[in-house]
């Protein structure tokens, strides 16, 4: 617990984590809204499917990025400056930094990610209601998609540590949060158009934000299949941070 | 309580020290003397547990530093001078390592006045000088109130006050019975603050005594000459001058 009080203390007394978290929920508003105007204004042809939620949503994967270099930053930060050493002095154990760093960074991540999210959708649906596109908080699905908007967020964040911890340098972790979010599915692009359907839902980020989705789409793994399989690559990156934190000099 | 029991660690082909045996007493300041390179860091980094030696063992009160369970009020350590995130202010900085050892906000306050910066205690650690980041370290080494201390060059970047200041704190941190282990390049000051130094040279232990006997028995009038006839064959890097006044 003490360790989780000075985590707090880090992560509140410094610009970058304010500067990180706005944005992203100023992503996750504006791109929303915005997206909804693209859709007003052009309506999609007769008989092609239109998911309103996930057109409110579309900040989220924008956000996605501000939210992951900040999980980078919550440590290689320390890396960068020699606080690491003063940090692991205190807490010779080492693994509670890191979990207490995670505790942390997930929790303030869908605290803000959530009101952000919910915004995004109800400022969305004001856009679209003007087509009659919109749908309500009370539809099937809907409430399950926003809190997992957040969650996946949250979990976004947490990868960046985790890939920060075992990197322990903000270039680099951050290359890799953008390459393990973005690089798989412009790679299943090359496979054979079958192989690429199978192995598409089950890539981290289509697999994460399948929660995200209310329609049926075959591409992606049911939502919860999806927020289990996502959650259990963060789970690896970060088991991987706390071994490397452990095991090596620091 | 310092004990070091053949110390050593390799970093790939080469060894950074080798075979190292000491004991650091409480109530005395001990000064840790070698040239650039000679593993004094490194040293200071096995003792805190941040590096695992590759053979040997090093106990601080009797454990293995990572055996204290809140071990800043055992062990305050002084390791690199600008080991703050430059963003984060002095207060917060030390209020975040007071809390992960359990140790009250009041104490924060006290160290902060305690090494003179109660003025810019909330400004941002990237904007202080030299000697106000040292003072910062010094003050975040006596943060637990601990009864042993490490500090790697904590006179680097203070002013002659300062490094008045800071000789009359050791020399009371010792007197209260606290051990005070201490690396330093200024042999002058070593002199006047020190009653027994460790000198290591190219990772080895050359000489553990006090500074009286030092003095005695090397036949050299000052530290400074007794050190650099000491470590003659030890130094890295010497230049021709530093050479010429050795002989």
């Amino acid at each position: 617990m003490n360790v989780v009080l000075a985590e707090l203390t880090k992560f509140r007394s410094v610009a970058s984590t304010a500067w990180s978290l706005l944005s992203a929920a100023g992503l996750i508003v504006g791109f929303g809204i915005l997206y909804a105007m693209v859709r007003v204004s052009h309506p999609l042809t007769e008989g092609s499917s239109f998911d309103a939620v996930a057109v409110s949503l579309a900040g989220v994967q924008v956000a996605q990025l501000a939210v992951g270099v900040l999980g980078v930053l919550v440590i290689t930060n320390e890396y960068a400056n020699g606080l690491i050493r003063t940090t692991l002095a205190a807490v010779p154990r080492r693994t509670p930094v890191l979990r207490s760093k995670a505790v942390v960074l997930a929790a303030v991540t869908f605290a803000l990610s959530l009101p952000a999210v919910v915004g995004a959708f109800l400022a969305g649906q004001s856009v679209l209601s003007a087509k009659h596109l919109d749908t309500s908080l009370a539809e099937p699905g809907v409430a399950r998609a926003l809190v997992g908007g957040a969650g996946y967020l949250a979990l976004v964040a947490l990868l960046g540590l985790g890939l920060g911890t075992l990197l322990r340098h903000t270039a680099g972790g951050v290359a890799a949060v953008f390459g393990v979010l973005l690089g798989p599915q412009m790679l299943a692009g090359f496979l054979p158009a079958s192989l690429a359907d199978d192995v598409y839902g089950w890539l981290p980020s289509p697999a994460g934000l399948a929660v995200t989705n209310l329609g049926p789409d075959p591409a992606l793994l049911s939502p919860w299949a999806g927020a289990a399989v996502f959650s259990l690559y963060v789970a690896i990156v970060l088991g991987a941070g706390a071994w490397r934190l452990r095991r090596r000099d620091a | 309580m310092i004990e070091a029991t053949g110390l050593t660690k390799r970093y790939g082909d080469s060894y950074a020290i080798q075979d190292l045996t000491f004991t650091v007493r409480p109530g005395i300041v001990t000064g840790f003397l070698g040239p650039n390179g000679a593993g004094k860091s490194t040293t200071m980094r096995l003792i805190l547990g941040l590096d695992a030696p590759t053979r040997g063992s090093v106990s601080v009160n009797g454990r293995p530093y990572a055996a204290h369970r809140t071990p800043l009020r055992e062990v305050g350590a002084l390791l690199e001078s600008r080991a703050a995130h430059p963003g984060r202010s002095a207060y917060h900085h030390l209020l975040a390592l007071a809390q992960s050892n359990g140790i009250p906000r009041s104490r924060v306050r006290e160290v902060i006045d305690a090494v003179g910066l109660d003025r810019v205690a909330n400004r941002r650690a990237g904007r202080f000088s030299l000697g106000m980041t040292q003072r910062l370290g010094i003050a975040t080494a006596l943060l637990g109130d601990p009864h042993t201390l490490i500090l790697d060059e904590p006179l680097n970047g203070l002013d002659t006050e300062g490094i008045r200041w800071v000789r009359g704190l050791l020399r009371d941190l010792a007197a209260e019975g606290r051990t005070v282990f201490v690396s330093s390049h200024l042999m002058t000051e070593m002199a006047l603050t020190a009653d027994h130094v460790v000198v290591i040279g190219r990772g080895r232990l050359i000489a553990d005594t006090s500074l009286d006997r030092l003095l005695a028995d090397s036949g050299h009038g000052s530290l400074e000459e007794a050190f650099l006839a000491l470590t003659a064959g030890a130094a890295e890097f010497r230049t021709s001058t530093a050479e010429g006044e050795n002989r």
